[in-house]
Order: C-alpha cells, then sequence, then structure tokens
C-alpha cells in the first residue's frame, strides 16, 4: 500500500517536472495581462493578434507547405529505397540500413551546416528550394525505418503470388505490395509531417530572405523579447504536433489492422 | 496414357556454388497427381520454383506442351502456384483474392461472379466472399488459396508444401479433400513434401529427391516396395538395412545366411544391400525363427509396438501388434517376399553416412 502510494508520488513528480513548462507556456498564453507573473485575467487576444500579423500567417503558410511537400516526396522516395533495401542480400542491407541510420543520428546543427555548405558550394540560393530539399532529406531515414517493418512482416511469397496469378511487376507492386505495407507508409508520411513541422536547427541554417517558419519566427521574436502571442503560438504548434503523435502512436499500436 | 505436359530437361541450378538441382531430367503427364518428395535442400522446391517461373535454371530446358519456357514470366505462364503459408493478400476479402486473376484478364462480372461462387463451393466456403482473410482459421485460408489458383483454369497446379502449416487431423482432411480436387478439376498437380506419408497417400507418381538428383520415380507401391537405393529405402518409411551379397538369382546372403528372395539380374556374390520392412518381420519363438534375437527395447506407438531385437550384431526394428518383454530371447522369421535386395551404390549419401 505504501510502496502503491509511493510510486505513484514518483511518477507524479516525474510528469511535473516534464510538462510544467509546458502547462505554464499554456496558462500564459491565456493572460489578459502583459506582463510575466502576474495574472490579469482571461482572454483570446493573443491568440487575435497572432492571426492579424503578417509575418506570422506567411510562416504558417511555409511550414504547412514545407511539410506537406516535404512528406509527400520522402514517403515516396523513402517508400521505394525501402522496398529495394528489403530485396537486398543480407551484407549490403546491413550497409545500406547503417548508413540510413546515420543521419538519424547525426545532430541537427551538423546536418543544418552541411547541408548550407553544400548549397553554397554549389551556387544555389538559400530559400524555399533549399529548405524544402534539406527537410526532404532528413526525412527521408524516418521513412524507411517505418516501412521497412511492414515489409518483412509480409509473407516474402506475396509479390509472386501476384505474378503467379498473372500480374505484370508493376501491377503486383500497384494492387499487392504497396497496399500490404500501407499503414507503415501512412505512419512514415504522418511522421515526417511532424518532423518538418518540429524542425528549428536545419531550417535556420537553409533558408533564405523572406521565407521563413514558425520555428523560426518564434526564435527571431523571442530575440526581441518574449511577448504573450509566442505563447499563444508554441500552443498552437505543440497542439498539432501532440495531435500527430497521438495518431501516430494510435497507429502503431493498432499493429497489423489495416486501414479500411 | 496421356501425354507429357511439362518436360525438364538436364535441369541445373546452382547457389553460391552448390548445385541445388543437379542435372535432372523428368516428365511430367497430363492430369498425372506427382510429387517432389525429400528432405529440405534437397531441390524439390527449387524445382518447382523453376517450373513456376520464380527460378531460372542454370542450364537445362523446361517445356510445356513440348515449348520451351525458360525465359517465359510467371504471369505468362498457364501455371498457377499455391504457396507455402498460402501468400493471400490481406488487405483484400475473399471475394477479391480469388478475383484477383480473373481482374487481370478483364473477365465481364456477371461471368467472375460465377466463376467465383462455382470456386467457393468447391472449396465448401460458399458465403465466405465478404469474410476478410485474417479472421479465417488456417484451413479456410488454404482453401482460399485453392479457390484463387484454381479459378485461373490452369493446366498445372504447383503446390508448395501446403498442408504443413495444419495440424495433423485437418492435414488428413485436406489431403482427401485435395485428391478429390484434383480428380474433378482434371488437372495436373505437382506436389512438393517432405512427407513421406503425404505423398505415398496422394500421389500417382512419387519422385525421390536427395542432393538436387532424382533418386527414384514410381507410383507409390513401387517406391515403398521396391526402393531403388539405400537413401530411397531409409528415407521412405522405416527400414532394416543390411549387407549381403548376391549369391545367384533368388538367393542372397545376409546375416551370416543364405536366403531364398525374389530379386534377380545381379552378377554373382555382387555386394547388395537388403531391406525388410519392419513390419514384414515376424517374431515366433526362439527355435522356430530364421534368425535368433534378445529384445532390446519395447515402444508403445498406438497401433503397434516398435521393437528392436539384436541380432548377430545387427538391431533389427520390428512392427508388430504382439508385444514381448524386454530381454526375452526370440526367432525372427520372414518370406522370400519380404526381402529386398538393391543395388549397393557408392554415392553421397553413404559418404554421409
Amino acid at each position: 500500500m505504501v510502496g502503491r502510494t509511493i510510486k505513484r508520488i514518483y511518477i507524479g513528480i516525474i510528469f511535473l517536472f516534464l510538462y510544467a513548462p509546458i502547462l505554464v507556456l499554456i496558462i500564459y498564453s491565456f493572460n489578459e495581462s502583459k506582463s510575466r507573473g502576474h495574472w490579469g485575467g482571461f482572454t483570446l487576444k493573443w491568440y487575435g493578434e497572432l492571426f492579424r500579423d503578417p509575418d506570422i500567417i506567411k510562416a504558417l503558410y511555409y511550414t504547412f507547405i514545407v511539410a506537406l511537400l516535404s512528406s509527400l516526396i520522402s514517403t515516396v522516395i523513402g517508400t521505394f529505397a525501402a522496398i529495394g533495401i528489403h530485396n537486398m542480400g543480407l551484407f549490403g542491407k546491413k550497409i545500406v540500413l547503417n548508413i540510413n541510420y546515420l543521419p538519424v543520428l547525426n545532430p541537427d546543427i551538423v546536418t543544418g551546416v552541411a547541408l548550407m555548405t553544400l548549397f553554397v558550394s554549389v551556387n544555389m540560393r538559400l530559400g524555399f528550394l533549399t529548405m524544402l530539399i534539406s527537410h526532404v532529406m532528413f526525412n527521408i531515414p524516418y521513412v524507411i525505418l517505418s516501412v521497412l517493418p511492414k515489409l518483412r512482416q509480409m509473407n516474402r511469397h506475396m509479390a509472386e503470388a501476384a505474378l503467379d496469378l498473372g500480374a505484370t511487376p508493376f501491377y503486383a507492386m500497384r494492387k499487392v505490395v504497396i497496399p500490404e505495407i500501407m499503414p507503415g507508409v501512412v505512419t512514415g508520411a504522418l511522421m515526417a509531417f511532424t518532423l518538418s513541422v518540429d524542425d528549428f536547427v536545419i531550417s535556420f541554417f537553409n533558408t533564405g530572405s523572406g521565407v521563413t517558419n514558425l520555428s523560426i519566427v518564434i526564435y527571431s521574436m523571442a530575440r526581441r523579447g518574449i511577448k504573450p502571442s509566442i505563447n499563444a503560438l508554441s500552443t498552437i504548434m505543440l497542439l498539432t504536433v501532440a495531435v500527430l503523435l497521438l495518431v501516430i502512436n494510435k497507429r502503431t499500436a493498432k499493429g497489423d489492422e489495416l486501414i479500411p | 496414357m496421356s501425354r507429357k505436359i511439362i518436360e525438364l530437361k538436364n535441369l541445373t541450378k546452382s547457389y553460391n556454388g552448390t548445385k541445388a538441382v543437379d542435372n535432372i531430367n523428368l516428365f511430367i503427364r497430363e492430369n498425372e497427381f506427382i510429387t517432389l518428395l525429400g528432405p529440405s535442400g534437397c531441390g524439390k522446391t527449387t524445382t518447382l520454383r523453376m517450373i513456376g517461373g520464380f527460378e531460372n535454371p542454370d542450364s537445362g530446358d523446361i517445356l510445356f506442351e513440348g515449348v520451351r519456357i525458360n525465359d517465359l514470366p510467371p504471369y505468362k505462364r498457364n501455371i498457377n502456384t499455391i504457396f507455402q503459408r498460402y501468400a493471400l493478400f490481406t488487405h483484400m476479402n475473399v471475394y477479391e483474392n480469388i478475383a484477383f486473376g480473373l481482374r487481370i484478364k478483364k473477365t465481364p462480372k456477371d461471368e467472375m461472379d460465377r466463376r467465383i461462387k462455382k470456386m467457393l463451393k468447391l472449396v465448401e466456403l460458399e458465403g465466405f466472399e465478404k469474410r476478410h482473410v485474417d479472421s479465417l482459421s488456417g484451413g479456410q485460408q488454404q482453401r482460399v488459396a485453392i479457390a484463387r489458383a484454381l479459378v485461373n483454369e490452369p493446366k498445372v497446379l504447383l503446390l508448395d508444401e501446403p498442408l504443413a502449416a495444419l495440424d495433423l487431423k485437418l492435414r488428413k482432411e485436406m489431403q482427401i479433400e485435395l485428391m478429390d480436387m484434383q480428380k474433378n478439376v482434371g488437372i495436373t498437380f505437382i506436389y512438393v513434401t517432405h512427407d513421406q506419408e503425404e505423398a505415398l497417400t496422394m500421389s500417382d507418381t512419387v519422385v525421390v529427391m536427395n542432393n538436387g538428383v532424382i533418386q527414384q520415380v514410381g507410383s507409390p507401391v513401387d517406391i515403398y516396395n521396391e526402393p531403388k537405393n539405400r537413401f530411397v529405402a531409409d528415407f521412405i518409411g522405416e527400414s532394416n538395412i543390411l549387407e549381403g551379397v548376391m549369391i545367384e538369382d533368388y538367393l542372397v546372403e545376409f546375416a551370416g545366411k543364405k536366403f531364398k528372395c525374389v530379386d534377380k539380374g545381379f552378377q554373382h556374390n555382387e555386394p547388395v544391400d537388403v531391406v525388410i520392412r519392419p513390419e514384414d518381420i515376424d517374431v515366433t519363438r526362439r527355435e522356430d525363427g530364421l534368425l535368433e534375437g534378445v529384445v532390446t527395447s519395447v515402444v508403445f506407438k498406438g497401433v503397434h509396438y516398435e521393437m528392436l531385437v539384436e541380432s548377430n550384431g545387427f538391431e533389427y526394428m520390428i512392427h508388430s501388434t504382439d508385444m514381448q518383454e524386454v530381454g526375452s530371447e526370440v526367432g525372427l522369421t520372414f518370406g522370400p517376399e519380404d526381402i529386398h535386395v538393391m543395388k549397393r551404390e557408392v554415392t553421397e549419401i553413404e559418404k554421409q553416412g
């Protein structure tokens, strides 16, 4: 009995530690008073102010477009890459998978600076395109990692069975292999979208004048002093990412169950 | 005899330098139920996959109705396959699984409905159209796989250990059903298994393979009663295999004695292998037996007792419904027709022991 109480207190402290800053942030986004540490009553005006700020609207637009495009492109590339890797010999598979893990483990700052160096060295002007390319780049490994398990689960004769029944290799891919691994593909796409919305460091180094995403806007606003509208914007971003994460987790927990 | 539908000529396939299939020659007749039988790694599945078009032979030819089909991709062969663990499309329901081949051929909707209905009736799954394949039992999935293949009306059906995943009772039932189906639809079945009992029960012709080489081709009765070599005798059923010498036609010497037999056509004093099946040996009183021995072990196997009797340094396995006590002294007897004489071959099999 005592053990259980201690356990509960312990887990309570952990959650408090993890979520207290976020909680404070959310509460202050509804604070009427401009000063921190003083509660001036409930308001939604900071949210309203956000949507009247053209810079923020533009950043919201870029964030969404980059997340959408980069998740789509990286899902297509990553899915076909995963199918290729799945069909490789044991040795080649190991090498490619380790190469695939490297960008995942690489610190964002290194990836960001490296990409910037690359773009500058080939004389590309930093802007929307370079930001999109860098997002596609860091998303691909995650897509591969979420598609591969589905391929492994698939009966290894599945594609052969389609060929056996008269399907050309292309038809078998379209009608059998892709639908069979679709849950992994969708999870990969959602993950890519989330990571893209989430990214600050890599975007910061690889974007140019006029093109900013939400995290960059928050960063530059914060340098000029914390305004309550930052809290509101951060709350919105937090909720978006949280919802996406919930969806991903629910899909992964469902495991083998398939989308209808 | 019906005509040959498939011929394999000098077919060879290697993986990383080891020959999985080593220069095999075989023909398969129309409407035949033929089984490729052998231990795992004997090349039976590789042979099947080459017929299906999933592996390319290194050398040799595959003929389908007299035409070479080596370079024909699987989707252009009039052959369908039941894969190990069925490989059903799990994102489709039963109807869509069976319709897969028909849709590719652009079959009209009403004809497709009619043929799928007929198939579901054949495999006794009427009313299962909308069911999700994951919700079916192993036996039911097996039936869907059969329907999915047969609805295309192939001339040849390949079956790669189709019953391996089922429990014993269901396996026995499906064996009978598959045999009935093959007779009803009148197509050639090429069946792969490592289960000798299954092969003997179901087939018109059994092809015993080992190390990529065909050891013997024949009817189940021939294979069982007249094994061509030590490997076949050992692999098919239980056997007592003794070394002996063929003195002359109808007379063989083994276990230090001369016995009458029904075999002939060997050279004088040719070394041979002698097979006596455990169920062909009768246990008698010591003084009545052709050989004398001591019972060293008795195991109850359900239908019969499996006894080991040591005689003159050789342990004979005997299947009998009469039990003898361990340690009792008994006589062993068998008739001339129970003795099967085989040519002694110095082969890979013997080298492996």
